[in-house]
């Protein structure tokens, strides 16, 4: 499946400075893994070692955030937009 | 990279209220504009999934939205604001370890005293630097 993704700041000097980039696979794991043997900059910011989605990362097809969905088993079809974006937070104390 | 954060008048009332709104919790949002002369004008608040007065989470989805927005808008997200309802406008450990951005405003509104307190500061390798905040009028 060729997917389109869309990259935040903080990734996009690892490809070149693009804001959006193609790359194919069937499910989340499978995108994310295809974008870091491509971009190899990319490794360890989106999985963690032990395979898991990186904490400080949130990943969405489309309009659905994949935690809700399958995580990284989450399918995607030709034409989905895979949107990454860091997670926000912190706090006071 | 322009010294300081703009902001126009709505978007400093508006995220000041919104941290209002927010209490007892911390309030959070993002803030829009143009990413050369650091000028928000826009700002998308949103829900502190955190629902906590001492930590802040923003709303994924709401997060995607706003980027959407700004993106169709000709802007960028620039940057977070929260609220610290009880202590100084100044990051946390807690805040520093997780700016994911080192090209983004981190604004802080304290709620501490009588009068709401707005700074900004840019968080670069664990760096805090504060950085001027104007208002702009309009």
């Amino acid at each position: 499946m060729a997917v389109e993704v869309r990259l935040p700041n903080i990734l996009r000097p690892h490809a070149g400075g693009q804001a959006t980039v193609s790359t194919v696979g069937s499910t989340i794991g499978e995108v994310l893994k295809a974008l870091v043997a491509e971009y190899p900059g990319m490794a360890g910011q989106l999985v963690t070692e032990t395979g898991e989605m990186h904490k400080f990362v949130n990943v969405y097809v489309n309009d659905d955030d994949v935690r809700y969905l399958d995580k990284l088993d989450t399918k995607v079809t030709d034409g989905d937009t895979v949107s990454i974006l860091p997670a926000v937070a912190g706090g006071g104390f | 990279m322009a010294p300081g954060l703009r902001l126009s008048r709505p978007v400093y009332l508006q995220m000041v209220g919104h941290c209002y709104d927010a209490l007892p919790d911390e309030g959070c949002g993002l803030l829009g504009g143009d990413a050369r002369t650091a000028s928000a004008s826009v700002c998308y608040p949103t829900d502190n999934l955190a629902h906590s007065a001492r930590i802040y989470t923003v709303d994924p989805r709401a997060y995607l939205a706003a980027d959407r927005d700004a993106e169709a808008r000709g802007l960028a997200i620039l940057g977070v604001f929260h609220s610290h309802t009880h202590t100084d406008a100044y990051p946390s450990p807690t805040d520093v370890a997780q700016a994911p951005d080192p090209d983004w405003h981190y604004v802080l509104v304290s709620l501490r005293d009588i009068a709401p307190v707005v700074r900004s500061y840019r968080i670069l390798d664990g760096k805090i630097r504060e950085e001027p905040v104007v208002l702009d009028s309009q």
